[in-house]
């Protein structure tokens, strides 16, 4: 029986949607007193998007949610605050531009005869920051302070400023070294001693491990299961943030892993120890015609960064690139586009779509990139170039006019492989293709991948979602903190790439 | 005591640096003509830059919201040219000068309004009210119009004698300068008000998000420029006893380039009004410097201030550049 | 694949639009209110009117109003120009009379109806001195990643300075009269500034619209980040259209010289970074960057002349005529703002779903 005074949060068939995405489907999570709750799930799978109708931000189409044993509708950030919801943010919502104390206090501050009294508000200051077991000077600026001193005054706020029953805390590890993680996680558990609940999101998972007492793990949009910490091991955490059961071998797992694709290929790319410090330790790759790569590994591996590196988005510190047995020294997305290198890139939003302009404008975009100023497709061919690919990747559009961010995601995604595509690139690297994409869709995109290589290009399919690295690679290479971990050709099955994502292998 | 000095230097390296130049410059000035070492000389550069003064000040908040403030010059051509056709009505002064006042805060309010609810870029808002108040003045009267009552001659031309300075004065124009500077001071460091408006500046999401009132201190901010640029109005029209549109052009410049000089950046949230103090000393010290040359033309002192606020932009670039990397 | 939008929808959202409205209106009063406003007589083989006032006096506004709406379609802008133009004037005047060191030019000497410089050499050189100009603006805004408005405002302040630098401090009135030809000039009956603005706008737009370089500074508008994952220099974006602002402002300091015969550095182009500015906005450039329109931007600078002759036609003193300038301001600012456009559209679209219009 669950004695509902233990929970102090209950969310109830919560459901969210967006235009063209269910970001939330009837999900279910609750949250005891002094209790370490870990929420994870891959990008996309609806962490942000719950943490967002908690504090306000958001407001759900269905579901309930039951706060401190009373039902509550919470309508704004400021009123969740007020209510008891505190929320510590990645990027520290603090202004480094004044104290360490005045951050603590501001809108609160102490005054004597109508002016602030600072001696006052920097011992109250000091009082909230000793609740952490924080010790500096609160006169400084906060922007003297590291990333993780400035977590612990926000912490620090949210605390000091209403007597909060909940502290979320969205990926507060990110940039903090072991010893700041460590010393987060001895507040945590203070905090937890004093029967305050802290939602802890982070992808982590040896973090997970190290603190919580449970964990909830969400997947497209979906719950998938809560679980105490410590009847969970690891590997089956990784299959059910897959989607995997590790007792299921029947599905598609044995894909095209022929290991002749050295044999006869042309070679078109060689990387050896390319590394750049604090990004991605030296590794090795080398890609060949006709065949698709697969990256896989958790968040936070390293996918993204070994993208970056060979595209020329950033440049390495160590080791060298060779493009059809040329060596690289220039780094940029310029050079590797001349060099028929293409990265669809992970954040479309951010770093893909052009959203005033229109899908024609959008798809061309690389390819007059790389022919420079002067040489201008005609708007005749351009034309022809878009409506090639808006048949050919099935984007739904009345035309070719359309602006692009009046698309749906799925739309927007194909745009942006569409504006790669017409580079006709030799080696085509995708960072999460088929994120926010529909079944159907993220189908045919494979499928593309496919005959794309057939054709004789060297794709490299960098996915979260192990099955369609597993259906559309020849071969996989196994990402972990920031390290290649594995490379595997032949016959290898899904099991043996959990276990390598997991450390154990 | 020596680890609170490092620091402290970091963080006021920019208004530190203005300081130094003051000096700097003064004493080259002094140098190179003897009959600047006179206190009287020190003292002439807050006869002269009176009005200059008051603007940035006024001008010192808005820039660390990350804001910009076009119309002050406007405003002061404006109170000028009002005060003196009031004047010539024979209103009394004692009603005319709180009615501009009066004025200048409608105007700031507006403006803030404007750029608050309708979302429009300061820079374009305070254009507007740069060409509307000059526009004003112009629709009052097309010529200088002469002041001619009593009390405003009485302010202009009663010297008020320094004490320790022997045959030192300043006019009492001069003196509100200062006066706001002690305010603006107080309202800086020691109110709720001001370490809101140094927030906003530094990020005004982050702001919001706990939970001040942005909108309300932003609005607050544009009615105090406002304010300011009607009292500097004031102190113009008594010293030059007229009011004219044309009066104070391109004072917006002068001002925002002596906020710049004193440390403040124009991307918000750093500096404050004891820097704008210097940038505005510097700026009368250079004007001193070429009146004692007497051959060099006064469009020296555009191209050396304008030099002088690329040396500070680039000194706070390197301060900036360096806190974000540390 | 066409929109199956209903054509006063369409015409409604291009982006011509609420211009050429906002001059039709000021048209539309002149003609109520002041029928010889229109009026255009032959004299001295040229035509003659207060529409030819307009068009010649705008001139210099659209030449720079055609730089900047790069500058700002890059997110940017220069508030240089004004005084890029009277350093531009400046080079002209000095090199028509070449001032050494502090030797003040004598009467005769100024007065004589010759120059020490070619003309041609003094176009060039006029061209050059805004070229670099801009150049040092757009190298600080590329390569020193300074804020635009912060970069902007240092030529802006010591601008005036070097121009008086170069004249030594005076003004100087010009007697060379072809050089007057630019401003004053016509060919075949139409003023030569018209001629010049229309070139410099035909250049510009094929520059932008027929090579790639428009398409490049749009999306660099509109998503840095994006634009420089597919291949495009932000840099050299940014850099080119701060060089070419200059070089138009150059153009325009010309004419603005060639027409009142004189380079004062105090006075030439006074107020024309604001100007151009606002033509920029009214012709509908967004001031974060984005999608632009040369012709709109001309359009804005037409706007703001035909406004202040209509001012002059109705008797209004020159001085008097800023606060008119600001209400336009206004209006265009309520016009465009966020608010207006959806009310407006909701009055408008219900109009048209009352009329049954499929969509």
């Amino acid at each position: 029986m669950i004695n509902t005074k233990d929970f102090v949060l209950t969310m109830n068939g919560i459901s969210k949607t967006f235009p063209g995405v269910n970001a939330l489907e009837n999900v279910e999570f609750s949250l005891k007193r002094g209790e370490i709750h870990a929420l994870i799930g891959e990008n996309g799978a609806g962490k942000s998007t719950l943490i967002k109708v908690l504090t306000g931000v958001e407001h759900p189409e269905a579901g309930s949610i039951e706060f401190d044993g009373k039902t509550v509708e919470v309508k704004s950030p400021q009123h969740a605050q007020e209510i008891g919801i505190s929320t510590v943010y990645q990027e520290v919502n603090l202004c480094t531009n004044i104290s360490v104390a005045e951050n603590i206090m501001l809108g609160h501050e102490p005054h004597r005869f109508g002016s602030i009294d600072w001696k006052q508000l920097n011992a109250y200051a000091r009082t909230a920051l000793q609740r952490l077991s924080v010790e500096i000077d609160v006169s400084q600026p906060l922007g003297n302070y590291s990333i993780a001193i400035q977590q612990m005054v926000a912490i620090a706020r949210s605390l000091e400023i209403t007597s909060a029953k909940i502290l979320i805390l969205d990926e507060p590890t990110s940039s903090l070294d072991v010893t700041e993680a460590n010393r987060l996680f001895d507040l945590m558990q203070k905090l937890k001693g004093e029967g305050i609940g802290i939602i802890f999101i982070t992808h982590f998972l040896d973090q997970v491990y190290q603190v919580s007492d449970r964990i909830t793990v969400l997947r497209n949009g979906k719950l998938v299961g809560t679980y105490a910490t410590a009847s969970l091991p690891r590997i089956e955490l990784i299959a059910k943030m897959l989607g995997r059961s590790i007792t299921d071998l029947d599905e598609v797992s044995k894909a095209k892993f022929t290991g002749e694709h050295k044999e006869g290929k042309k070679r078109l790319l060689e990387a050896r120890g390319l590394g750049r410090a604090g990004s991605l330790e030296p590794f090795d790759i080398e890609l060949y015609a006709n065949e698709v790569v697969g990256i896989a590994g958790l968040l936070g591996s390293g996918r993204t960064e070994m993208a970056n590196l060979i595209f020329g988005i950033d440049t390495p510190d160590k080791g060298s690139l060779t493009l059809n047995d040329r060596k690289v020294n220039h780094f940029s997305p310029l050079e590797s586009l001349k060099n028929g290198i293409a990265l669809c890139p992970e954040d479309r939003k951010a770093e893909g779509v052009v959203g005033e302009l229109t899908i024609r404008e959008n798809i061309i975009l690389a390819l007059q990139a790389r022919f420079g100023w002067f040489k201008f497709l005609q708007t005749q061919k351009q034309y022809e170039i878009a409506e090639k690919y808006i048949r050919l990747l099935g984007i739904s559009t009345p035309s070719p006019d359309q602006l692009v961010k009046n698309l749906s995601g799925g739309n927007q995604q194909k745009v942006i492989l569409a504006r790669w595509l017409a580079t006709n690139p030799q080696v085509l690297i995708l960072d999460e293709p088929t994120r926010g994409i529909d079944v159907g869709a993220k189908a045919e995109i494979q499928k593309l991948v496919l005959d794309l290589a057939e054709e004789g290009k060297s794709c490299v399919f960098i996915s979260s979602e192990l099955e369609e690295v597993l259906r559309t690679s020849h071969r996989v290479i196994v990402l972990r903190d920031h390290k290649k971990a594995a490379e595997y050709s032949g016959d290898v099955n899904d099991q043996t790439i959990i276990q390598t994502m997991a450390g154990n292998l | 005591m020596a680890q609170r000095i490092k620091p402290f230097l970091v963080s006021n390296g920019p208004m530190l640096t203005t300081i130094a130049i003051f000096i700097l410059v003064y004493i080259m000035g002094g140098r190179l003509y003897p009959a600047m070492q006179k206190p009287q000389v020190f003292f002439n550069l807050f006869i002269n830059t009176a009005s200059l003064m008051i603007v940035s000040i006024g001008m010192t908040f808005v820039i660390i919201t990350k804001g910009i403030d076009l119309s002050v010059a406007g405003m002061i051509a404006l109170t000028s040219a009002a005060s003196a056709s009031l004047l010539a009505k024979d209103v009394n002064p004692l009603v005319v000068m709180p009615l501009m006042l009066l004025m200048g805060i409608a105007f700031g309010f507006t403006l803030g309004c404007v750029i608050h609810f309708l979302k429009v870029e300061p820079f374009i808002v305070t254009l507007m009210g740069l060409f509307f108040a000059r526009g004003m003045a112009y629709v009052i009267t097309l010529e200088a119009l002469p002041i001619q009552n009593l009390t405003y001659r009485f302010l202009a031309l009663t010297k008020v004698s320094i004490p320790f300075f022997a045959k030192a004065y300043v006019y009492i124009p001069s003196l509100i300068g200062p006066l706001l500077l002690l305010v603006v001071i107080y309202l800086s460091f020691f109110t709720r008000f001001g370490r809101t408006v140094y927030a906003i500046g530094n990020n005004e999401q982050s702001a919001r998000l706990m939970g001040l009132p942005v909108g309300r201190t932003k609005i607050i901010v544009y009615t105090f420029s406002g304010f300011c640029s009607a009292l500097a109005g004031i102190v113009w029209s008594v010293s030059l006893l007229s009011g004219y549109g044309g009066y104070a052009p391109g004072m917006e410049l002068d001002a925002i380039a002596s906020v710049v000089i004193g440390g403040t950046l124009l991307t918000g949230g750093v500096g404050n009004v004891i820097g704008t103090l210097f940038g505005v000393l510097i700026n009368g010290t250079i004007i001193s410097i070429l009146q004692f040359n007497g051959t060099l033309s006064s469009w020296w002192t555009r191209i050396g201030v304008g030099v002088l606020t690329l040396i500070f932009i680039g000194i706070q670039s390197l301060f900036y550049m360096r806190k974000k990397h540390s | 694949m066409k929109n199956n939008v209903p054509l006063l929808k369409r015409i409604r959202e291009n982006r011509l639009f609420w211009p050429l409205v906002a001059l039709a209106l000021i048209l539309i009063i002149d003609a109520i209110f002041a029928p010889g406003f229109f009026k255009i007589g032959i004299l001295d083989g040229h035509l003659y009117g207060n529409l030819i006032d307009v068009f010649n006096n705008s001139a210099p506004l659209m030449l720079v109003a055609i730089g900047m709406t790069l500058v700002i379609a890059t997110g940017g802008v220069d508030l240089s120009v004004g005084a890029v133009i009277a350093i531009s004037a400046a080079m002209g005047a000095v090199l028509i009379n070449p001032a050494l060191g502090n030797i003040l030019i004598t009467n005769d000497i100024l007065t004589k109806d010759a120059t020490n410089t070619p003309l041609w050499i003094i176009v060039l050189a006029d061209l050059l001195a805004g070229t670099l100009c801009g150049l040092w603006n757009g190298w600080l805004v590329s390569r020193g990643k300074i804020q635009p408005m912060v970069a902007t405002l240092i030529l802006m302040v010591a601008g005036r300075g070097i121009a008086q630098l170069i004249t030594n401090g005076q003004i100087m009135t010009i007697y060379y009269t072809p050089y007057f030809f630019f401003g004053n000039g016509f060919i075949l009956g139409i003023p030569v500034s018209i001629y010049i603005v229309a070139v410099v706008f035909l250049f510009a737009w094929v520059l932008v619209r027929k090579t790639s370089i428009g398409l490049f500074i749009e999306a660099v508008g509109i998503n840095a980040k994006s634009t420089y994952y597919s291949g495009i220099s932000e840099k050299n974006i940014k850099l080119f259209v701060y060089t070419f602002c200059g070089f138009c402002a150059a153009i325009a300091g010309l004419i603005l010289s060639s027409y009142v015969h004189s380079a004062d550095g105090n006075n030439n182009g006074l107020n024309y970074e604001l100007d151009a500015i606002l033509a920029v906005v009214i012709g509908g450039t967004l001031m974060t960057g984005g999608r632009f329109s040369l012709f709109a931007s001309v359009i804005g600078a037409l706007i703001i002349w035909t406004f202040t002759i209509t001012m002059y036609t109705f008797g209004v003193p020159a001085n008097a005529l800023l606060a008119g300038r600001a209400v336009l301001v206004l209006v265009v600012i309520l016009l465009y703002s966020d608010y207006a456009r959806r009310f407006l559209n909701k009055i408008l679209d219900r109009k048209g779903s009352q009329h049954g219009t499929a969509n």
